[in-house]
């Protein structure tokens, strides 16, 4: 509970980070209740007319319409569901399974470490992207599957990171001392270990949502999205391949800019989530109210002066 | 029964291309219950390297190469891993050199110190455990609320006092103390000694006390184990060490060493000209001898044994009979 507060406090005196917080939890709840926001149910039957075709912005359609005359709007905040979760899920897999590759290989070392590193190796020199693309159209194109293949194909670069972090750690000297309190590895591990590389977790996941977010996106835009939802990425694609020809910048713009404002949101958040897992950028002994005799002094010497 | 009996401890390093180096020479030294003994000498000499062998806490790079450490006649060195962690802290706790690093940054104090208390099972519950962190600081003279602040939080003193307040957490038979008051100033190097006392008069503790400030020694050890390049030069009480010395290693080490209460400086502070041996190029005699102002040509060949001159007085001189 002090914990919670604690956060709490911390977010409370940085205004970057309830911003972040405030950009991020907009498209959260707009993907949440994309149902009742959405002033059209994308997958409702319409009759279209050729004038409604790529229809520019009207009071009826505040962002115009698409090549097949539907709701730019609603899209976009339907689309809002599919990019979050691809971003949540996928990102929390690979951060997973990146965090336990990289405090295993650097903890452990030896062949098990030196076994899990040339995995990543292999993983890392191997382009993301082409790599994808070609597991996609092997395995299908489903919602679940691209977040596998983000996820699973994801975590190297935080493994390097968690591992690198912790070959530093691991010859501290109060990992010695956990040591010599009896302490197993595992504990060490869990409770010495992994808060000191939760704050790069932290803001490597801030990263990698994003990341997996535009992933998704450029799937989507190469063609290889779940068919059956519509994702930024996949307006993006549409947009693209349709729309721009007759300039309807109305389909193009708004899901680039969607994904410009999710990105934002959790980089200015990372910064404040890093300050709260990480005690030593917050106050100093020095500053400790309890502690700050010479400076009390100090203040009445000088309010002596200016009297 | 001696609490503490080491027997020939020897350690080796191994280095990158599997050359052993011995580190800790034959060391053989024992510890009763209520006495504190001192372990001296320069940097380089293998005192905390002994000490870690003694708690099987050393580097990858380290290895006992033979030798026995009974605690209670059990010798922790045939010991399981699993029941070698019992052993640790809980029996023998160590403070280690430089407080402020052996701290974890990201942790409050209280609940470092709580972590072997609910380890090794010395209070069943958290509020227990917080209630016993309370007592702990309280005796080392830091207020109980102090527990739930960060190690950045406090001063140099403090740290090195609530290090010793985790050190007494499972109530250990056994302290070892690595430097607690190097980078310390002097006044808190006082206070720490003073606690250091304190509670080996009311807890009965046994303390090994690694230092290379001989005034610390004289002013709370029992007995002293003078170290020079891994080995034992002289190993005696505090007395015949301070009022006898017979290694020649010992001897310049109390000349080293200003003496306020004697006469006035009048002749500048002696110092031992040259370094400790490096590990890889120890002298094949007495380690000392290319230092040494009284050797001649059998200590450059010939390395001299640890000899009793006096029960209870051993040297490891070829002129040790004085």
């Amino acid at each position: 509970m002090e914990q919670f507060r604690e956060i709490w406090r911390t977010f409370r005196r940085r205004p970057i980070g309830i911003v972040g917080a405030l950009t991020l939890l907009s498209v959260v709840f707009v993907a949440i209740f994309a149902p009742w926001l959405a002033p059209y149910d994308p997958d409702e039957k319409i009759d279209v007319e050729p004038g409604d075709l790529l229809a520019p912005p009207d009071a009826g359609h505040l962002l115009g319409r698409d090549d097949a005359g539907k709701d730019v709007l609603s899209q976009l905040i339907y689309g809002a569901r599919v990019s979050l979760t691809v971003g949540f899920v996928a990102s929390f897999m690979s951060m997973f399974i990146g965090t336990t590759v990289g405090l295993v290989a650097g903890y452990f070392g030896g062949r098990i470490g030196n076994a899990l590193m040339r995995v990543v190796d292999f993983l890392m020199v191997i382009p993301d992207l082409p790599l994808m693309l070609v597991i996609i159209s092997l395995w299908g194109r489903g919602l679940w599957k691209i977040i596998l293949v983000i996820g699973l194909l994801g975590w190297t670069y935080t493994a390097r990171l968690v591992r690198s972090q912790v070959l530093s750690i691991k010859e501290r000297q109060f990992i010695l001392r956990a040591r010599a309190i009896g302490a197993g590895s595992l504990r060490i591990i869990a409770r010495h270990v992994f808060p000191q590389v939760l704050p790069l977790i932290l803001a490597e996941a801030v990263l990698d949502i994003s990341g997996a977010i535009i992933a998704e996106s450029s799937l989507s835009f190469l063609g290889l999205g779940d068919p059956t939802l519509v994702s930024w990425g996949m307006m993006l694609n549409f947009a693209f391949e349709r729309a721009i020809s007759r300039m309807a910048w109305w389909f193009l713009l708004p899901p680039g800019f969607a994904i410009i404002w999710v990105s934002l949101g959790l980089v200015l958040m990372g910064s404040t989530l890093e300050e709260i897992v990480n005690p030593r950028l917050k106050s100093h002994h020095l500053f400790d109210p309890r502690r700050m005799v010479a400076l009390v002094a100090g203040e009445s010497a000088s309010q002596r002066i200016s009297e | 029964m001696a609490l503490l009996d080491v027997r020939n401890l020897s350690v080796d390093y191994l280095t990158d291309d599997g050359t052993p180096l011995r580190a800790v020479e034959d060391v053989s030294f024992s510890l009763k219950q209520g006495r504190s003994l001192g372990l001296v000498g320069e940097s380089g000499c293998g005192k905390t390297t002994a000490m870690l062998g003694v708690l099987r806490l050393l580097p990858a790079e380290g290895r006992i190469v033979s030798g026995e450490v009974r605690y209670r006649g059990v010798d922790l060195l045939r010991l399981s891993e699993q029941e070698m962690r019992k052993h640790r802290w809980n029996k023998i706790a160590i403070v280690f050199q430089g407080a402020m690093n052996a701290l974890n940054p990201v942790r409050t104090i209280g609940d470092q110190i709580a972590e072997p208390i609910m380890l090794h099972g010395a209070a069943t519950d958290k509020k227990a455990a917080s209630e016993r962190v309370g007592e702990l600081l309280e005796m080392v003279g830091i207020t109980p609320e102090m527990a739930r602040q960060y190690p950045h939080q406090y001063s140099g003193g403090m740290r090195q006092r609530a290090m010793t307040a985790m050190a007494l957490a499972c109530s250990p038979d056994i302290l070892i103390a690595d430097e607690p008051t190097t980078a310390l100033d002097v006044m808190i190097q006082a206070q720490i000694l003073d606690l250091f006392q304190h509670l080996q008069k009311q807890l009965g503790l046994s303390i090994i006390l690694v230092t290379h400030d001989l005034g610390v020694v004289a002013e709370i050890c029992d007995d002293v184990l003078v170290m020079y390049g891994g080995r034992t030069a002289e190993y005696a009480s505090v007395d015949t060490i301070y009022n006898e010395p017979l290694h020649p290693y010992t001897q310049r080490l109390m000349q080293a060493f200003p003496d306020i209460d004697g006469p006035a400086l009048k002749t500048s502070l002696a110092s031992i000209p040259g370094y400790p041996p490096p590990l890889d190029a120890l002298p094949p005699g007495c380690r000392f001898e290319p230092r040494c102002h009284r050797k001649s040509d059998v200590c450059a060949v010939e390395s001299p044994p640890l000899v009793a001159v006096k029960p209870g007085h051993y040297v490891a001189c070829h002129f040790a009979e004085g």
